[in-house]
């Protein structure tokens, strides 16, 4: 913990937590891979990012070893930043909503594929 | 005289050594200068890439067209074979992951004072975080030139999608382009044993930038292309 010696930690943690980070990698591709839909993906993704975003966090950029001092100047800030992406996630959904209600918006369009567009097929088979 | 005793005692652990931190008359922060400012800045980044994010968020919730599937733009054949999803943005995270694991060690091999491995390792990072940017750069191109996406429209369903992805890789590649100068410069400097008087903390420093660069990849990754 002390700063004067600088941060010097063993090699092995460093090999654990990089390896560990390819496996979430790896999972969190393997969603996609698979087609993982609805809630599940959510859930998984978030899941993945969350831990991979903390051990970047805590043992590659050495948080966990700081000063509390230090910790809530970097870790505090970005809390408010949860309250901006709940308010504009409530009046994202509002304006949505009002959009369709109201603005004859199509609530059953359906995004295009590059295979739709280029005639190769591909659209169709990844529909399966 | 407690003064004297807690000067002996060094400085105080958890919640006490916040108050005393942060209390204190000299300096609030028990590390290097670099790396406190270094730390406000990545703080004040993170508010950055927070508010694209959330921007993207909202133009997502509120468009009504309906948005393109990423896994089918972001596919790629490899040697003529069928689409690949989301095949070249796996690689560059896993690109960037290693770069982030070679960095680790250099910043651990600075502190052992070993400026040959530390140069190679920090050459390294730089060499990944080079071919992420090449691996953007085509990404791009096939976007731009194979699909005519354009920040003001696609395609393929909502506008708003080439926007979102313009700004939000383009200003995360421009931090890695910055972050691979930046390492080569150190890199340098470790090698002509600059760092031999000042200490290494610089490596440190440098490496949380380029921990940093990954860490806003974890979230892109997740937020713009896998949801």
């Amino acid at each position: 913990m002390s700063a004067e010696a600088g941060q010097q930690h063993p090699l092995g943690i460093y090999y654990k937590i990089w390896t560990l980070l390819f496996v979430l990698s790896g999972f969190s591709y393997a969603v996609d891979f698979f087609e993982v839909q609805g809630a599940m993906r959510w859930t998984l993704v978030l899941l993945f990012m969350a831990l991979k975003a903390g051990f970047i966090t805590a043992i590659f950029m050495h948080v966990v070893w700081e000063r509390l001092a230090l910790v809530l100047t970097i870790l505090g800030p970005p809390i408010v930043l949860l309250l901006l992406i709940a308010f504009m996630a409530i009046e994202g959904n509002y304006t949505e909503n009002a959009r369709f209600t109201y603005m004859g918006h199509d609530r059953d369009a359906v995004a295009l594929t590059p295979g739709d567009l280029h005639g190769d097929g591909h659209g169709e088979e990844a529909a399966h | 005289m407690s003064e004297a005793a807690a000067i002996q005692a060094g400085p105080q652990e958890g919640v006490g050594g916040l108050v005393d931190d942060w209390s204190s008359d000299k300096q609030a922060y028990h590390v290097p200068w670099g790396k406190a400012m270094m730390w406000i800045f990545l703080v004040s980044d993170t508010f950055i890439f927070t508010c694209f994010l959330t921007g993207y968020l909202n133009v997502r919730l509120t468009t009504t067209e309906p948005w393109p599937l990423q896994s089918e733009i972001f596919a790629l054949s490899i040697g003529g074979s069928d689409p690949i999803p989301l095949i070249l943005i796996a690689i560059m995270t896993f690109i960037l992951i290693t770069s982030s694991g070679t960095m680790a060690l250099a910043v651990n091999m600075g502190y052992r004072k070993d400026k040959i491995k530390t140069f190679w390792f920090i050459c390294a990072t730089a060499a990944f975080g080079a071919s992420f940017v090449g691996m953007q750069a085509f990404e791009w191109t096939k976007l731009i030139v194979d699909e005519g996406i354009r920040p003001w429209g696609n395609p393929f369903g909502a506008a708003q999608f080439g926007s979102v992805f313009f700004m939000i890789t383009g200003f995360h590649g421009l931090h890695v382009t910055g972050g691979v100068i930046y390492l080569l410069w150190v890199a340098f400097r470790v090698k002509r044993g600059y760092y031999d008087d000042k200490g290494y903390e610089i490596v440190e420093i440098a490496g949380l930038y380029w921990h940093f660069v990954d860490l806003v990849w974890v979230f892109i990754f997740a937020f713009f292309y896998l949801l």
